[in-house]
């Protein structure tokens, strides 16, 4: 079966003035490979710096990619054919105060996509598109005239998610979407990527930092460090089993609202902070806070390997 | 979530509050209306609305709304009501009056004191009269309209240009930017005042106006401010317009339209400059009495509009050499220059505190 | 009796005074805190616990003011103070870190400068000891290298770096009280471990005792002993960690509870909370979180709930639990 979104070697990378004729490039993806299958979820965690919204918005062609191939449904995404694709991928942002212009009415930022793609033949039929899509993700249809201000934030995430279904994608690109919203308000939001999932088999890349978040909402996941994936695999495989010493890390040192569980477990803390994207170690991005790091970790970076049942790890050491 | 203590002791609940002030009907069931009386939308608001709303609350700005209503409502409507024109020279029954020249407020001539006595009616002379036999009001509200209209068409060259330039600008980005900039540092280093003394001097010479048109009357001093306005002046609110839209570029709302697709004419037209609108208004409402100051600056050397046509820079001017004699003829167009620059200021502040696009909600 | 607690919260009211009104962000909160004990405040956007957390310091902006009750510091109610005294009370007895260290820290001075400063300005420590002092509160958190560090701008260190001299100048006069206001909510995760590591460590070593005021139940559930919830300016709910996650007896701490995914079923269907989050302009009569309730009752619209004791380590305000109560009792007389 052809996945529905495939990407190969992507590579990002961004010119930096580091002095006055030196310009370095900054890593920001570097040889990313994954896919996606049709009415997937696949979730794509890592901290900040490790390129996950680079590869996001790489993917919907909003920067273009410095190397590697898009596939949607097997054919090549480039510049040609983007426009039409656009109908097929789409994305929603992060900040909902930021990502909807104060000046439009609700009805024109759902809207607008419809206008760009010429998807309606009548103000009517637009009209009536816009109040189903609003209906769709539990927004009022009395308040298609109203400002995106008016708005709370989670309101808001929603308008955020009409807009992108406006199309009719089957490729959804969730960039951190709940991460600014309040706690009793992001189980709303997740609960409508969910049902919107079951109910039109969207498939979503859903990127975030919230690690339970991700764990719940996705088929499988895939793990950043500076701009490399390290791990993927299903959801359960790579919380409960980790085998890269950063996953394992990083699963240990997430907070969990369950006091007896998480005074009980054993934490790995790492030492150190992240080291500058612009001056990557050599071979393993990880190596200089890896407890496990050998010499062959220095000289080459490990590809991933398949250690069964699909959980792809990319370390020498385990 | 699992329990991992078993249920609490029987809650000695019953023993710290009296049970019997309660009734089942007090536990009985909320309905969805009575929780909704919480859940009220403010009343939809636009920005536009809103920050209507804050200028009125303004006291300053207000004012000027209103003083500036005012005077604009006397230049219209003054010439209906006042007979005389502004080039006339006073006379009495068709005989030039001599005697009067430079009459006080509200005074009349020998010979104009003669005809009323003898039965007729004239209309005062609210601000007297100038050297030349004219009634001054009439002159101060010609010279007002002169200087409005010059400041506005000044302020409307200023804006077209350099919403156009700065809006190219400020989207390309890149080397585009880079060379549309330091061409505007080029421009903000000629000497303006030069610039329109030159080109007034050379389109004298070059231009012939038919005697008795606009041109003709406005003269080529104004022509020239006018060109110089188009050439020089329009880089401060093209570096404005280039770094609003710089800010605006940031927006994730951009990133959003270009994931959607939208072309770069539809993002301009549709997001970038309906956003720019509120410093557009700001800061042509500022840019109106810079425009009007300048002109009456170049009446008063001397470069201002041909003459008998009236400017209040050209007003003031003339009314220098009486000063000591006769300081009203200074007074009044003086303070109608200050308080046409002092309202547009206020008001171009009061936009900018109500329009102000850096408050949040 | 209110002499035996480090802190002692009375009926504490703040309130803004805005263009739009008064607004009520703390409307009646009391509570109590013991040397070394880990006390947990958590809410969401319009809860009321970084007010709660800020009129404790007396360190609100111009326009909050505390409009009632009191807080004792080892019996002496503060809100009596003057600004001399508590000049001299903030930084030595309480001090605070807060969210963002890029704009905590005065990014046009080095971090030795700002640590001396807090050392000098309350401590005896002058000059070259203070610089002593100031490179040991720097070891002491877990920076080396503090000799370079302290010639170094904020700017030049990362974010976890920045928390962590944040935490040096707050402890630099070893207070009794540290308040941490979502002291790692701007962190990555391995970093946030990193400073609740050391946060914990720290308690241990120097008996302070911490408020930790977040949004974070995961934090939360890791860091305290006792745990406030608030909603609208109010306490709902107080216990134990165990007490709180494990036998919530408010309907909004059940509720947020249901809300976040569930450790042992990770897929199991989140139940969210109904609404949005209280605007605190509009407070309602009752119990603040009656309009999202489900199990909103009438006396929820027109009564504040009483605090009531559910045991020994719990207590709730909730007119279900009255309920419960009035119902084991036989109902209406």
């Amino acid at each position: 079966m052809t996945p529905l979104v495939e990407v190969r070697n992507l590579k990002q990378y961004f010119p930096v003035k580091t002095g006055l004729f030196k310009t370095e490039y900054l890593k920001a993806v570097d040889d990313v490979s994954f896919y996606i299958n049709e009415g997937e979820t696949l979730g794509l965690v890592g901290e900040s710096g490790c390129g996950k919204t680079t590869v996001g918005r790489t993917l919907l062609h909003l920067y273009e990619p410095t190397a590697g191939k898009i596939l949607y449904q097997g054919t090549e995404v480039n510049e040609k054919n983007i426009h039409s694709m656009r109908q097929k991928m789409q994305m929603v942002f992060q900040d909902p105060y930021s990502s909807l212009d104060p000046r439009m009415t609700v009805e024109d930022i759902i809207g607008e996509p419809l206008d760009v793609h010429h998807l309606c033949s009548s103000k009517g039929e637009r009209r009536e598109k816009i109040l189903h899509l609003m209906e769709l993700v539990g927004l009022n249809a009395e308040h298609a005239t109203r400002y995106a201000h008016e708005f709370s934030g989670g309101q808001r995430q929603r308008i955020g998610i009409a807009r992108a279904l406006a199309v009719n994608p089957k490729f959804i690109v969730c960039d951190e979407p709940v991460s600014a919203l309040d706690v009793s308000i992001q189980a709303q939001v997740i609960n409508m990527f969910e049902e919107l999932q079951e109910k039109l088999g969207v498939a979503y890349l859903f990127i975030a930092h919230d690690l339970l978040v991700v764990h719940h909402i996705s088929d499988r996941i895939a793990v950043m460090y500076l701009g490399k994936i390290v791990e993927t695999g299903t959801a359960d495989d790579v919380n409960y089993n980790s085998i890269h010493p950063y996953t394992c890390s990083l699963m240990s040192a997430v907070p969990i609202p369950d006091p007896d569980y998480t005074r009980s477990r054993k934490r790995i803390i790492l030492q150190g902070d992240v080291p500058s994207p612009l001056h990557m170690p050599s071979g393993c991005p990880f190596r200089t806070r890896c407890n496990h790091a050998c010499e062959k970790c220095a000289q080459e970076m490990p590809p991933l390997t398949d250690r069964g049942n699909g959980h792809m790890v990319a370390c020498w050491v385990k | 979530m699992e329990k991992k203590d078993n249920t609490p002791k029987k809650s000695p609940l019953s023993l710290q509050l009296n049970l019997s002030k309660f009734n089942s009907y007090m536990f009985e069931k909320a309905s969805e209306d009575e929780k909704r009386q919480q859940d009220v939308m403010s009343e939809s608001t636009t920005f536009f609305k809103d920050g209507m709303r804050k200028l009125f609350k303004n006291p300053l700005a207000v004012g000027s709304i209103i003083v500036l209503s005012l005077i604009i409502l006397i230049i219209i409507f003054a010439p209906l009501i006042v007979p005389y024109r502004y080039e006339e020279i006073l006379s009495v029954n068709g005989i030039r009056d001599k005697g009067a020249k430079n009459l006080a407020p509200f005074t009349y001539s020998k010979m104009e004191q003669q005809y009323i006595e003898a039965g007729g009616s004239r209309f005062p002379h609210i601000f007297g009269t100038d050297e030349q036999c004219r009634d001054y009001f009439i002159r101060v509200v010609y010279g007002t309209r002169v200087s409005l209209i010059v400041g506005f068409f000044a302020s409307i060259i200023v804006l077209i240009i350099g919403m156009l330039y700065g809006s190219i600008s400020g989207y390309l980005g890149g080397k585009v930017d880079l060379i549309m900039m330091r061409i505007v540092d080029i421009i903000y280093s000629l000497p303006d005042m030069l610039i329109i003394i030159l080109l007034s001097v050379v389109l004298q010479t070059i231009l012939n106006f038919s005697p008795g048109s606009l041109l003709d009357s406005l003269g080529t001093n104004m022509i020239s401010l006018f060109i110089v306005f188009g050439l020089l002046y329009w880089v401060g609110m093209a570096r404005l317009i280039r770094g609003q839209i710089l800010s605006i570029k940031q927006n994730e709302y951009i990133l959003a339209a270009k994931s959607i697709g939208a072309p770069t004419s539809m993002i301009i037209r549709r997001h970038i400059l309906p956003n720019c609108i509120s410093v557009i208004i700001i800061s042509t409402a500022l840019q109106i009495p810079s425009a009007i100051f300048t002109e009456s600056y170049l009446s008063f050397v001397g470069l201002g509009v041909q003459s008998p046509m009236p400017s209040l820079g050209s007003l003031a001017n003339a009314a220098r050499g009486g000063l000591q004699n006769y300081p009203y003829k200074l007074l009044f167009p003086a303070l109608m220059i200050c308080l046409i620059v002092l309202s547009f200021n206020l008001l171009g502040d009061g936009l900018r505190d109500a329009f102000d696009p850096k408050l949040k909600r | 009796m209110e002499d035996k607690h480090l802190l002692s919260v009375q009926d504490l009211h703040t309130s803004f005074f805005t263009d739009a009104g008064e607004v009520h962000a703390v409307n009646g909160v009391s509570f109590n805190l013991d040397p070394g004990e880990i006390l947990g405040i958590v809410g969401e956007s319009g809860s009321g616990k970084s007010v709660t957390a800020y009129s404790i310091m007396q360190i609100l902006e111009a326009t909050g003011k505390i409009t009632g009750g009191k807080i004792l510091f080892k019996g002496h109610d503060l809100t009596r103070w003057n600004a001399a005294k508590l000049d001299k009370f903030r930084g030595k007895n309480v001090s605070i870190i807060f969210q963002d260290p890029m704009t905590s820290l005065n990014p046009v001075f080095t971090i030795g400068n700002q640590l001396i400063e807090a050392i000098t300005l309350h401590t005896s420590r002058k000059g070259e000891q203070a610089r002593k002092r100031a490179a040991e509160l720097l070891t002491l958190v877990g920076i080396n290298e503090p000799e370079r560090r302290l010639k170094q701008y904020p700017h030049e260190l990362s974010g976890g770096m920045r928390q962590r001299v944040m935490i040096a100048m707050a402890l630099a006069c070893e207070p009794d009280i540290l308040i941490a206001d979502e002291p790692t909510t701007a962190l990555d995760v391995t970093i946030q471990a990193q400073i609740l590591e050391l946060i914990q460590s720290l308690q241990k070593k120097m008996g302070m005792a911490v408020i930790l005021v977040t949004h974070d139940l995961g934090v939360i559930a890791e860091m305290c002993d006792n745990i406030i919830v608030m909603y609208g300016g109010r306490i709902c709910e107080r216990g134990t960690a165990r007490e709180i996650f494990y036998n919530p007896k408010h309907e909004y701490t059940k509720g947020l509870i249901r809300s976040i995914p569930n450790v042992n079923n990770m897929k199991e269907k989140l139940v969210p909370i109904a609404g949005t989050p209280i605007n605190i302009l509009n407070l309602p009569k009752g119990c603040a979180f009656c309009a999202r309730c489900d199990n909103c009752m009438k006396i929820c619209l027109t009564e504040v709930p009483e605090e009531l004791s559910i045991n020994k380590d719990h207590k709730a305000s909730c007119w279900m639990n009255v309920k419960e109560a009035f119902e084991e009792q036989g109902g209406a007389k």
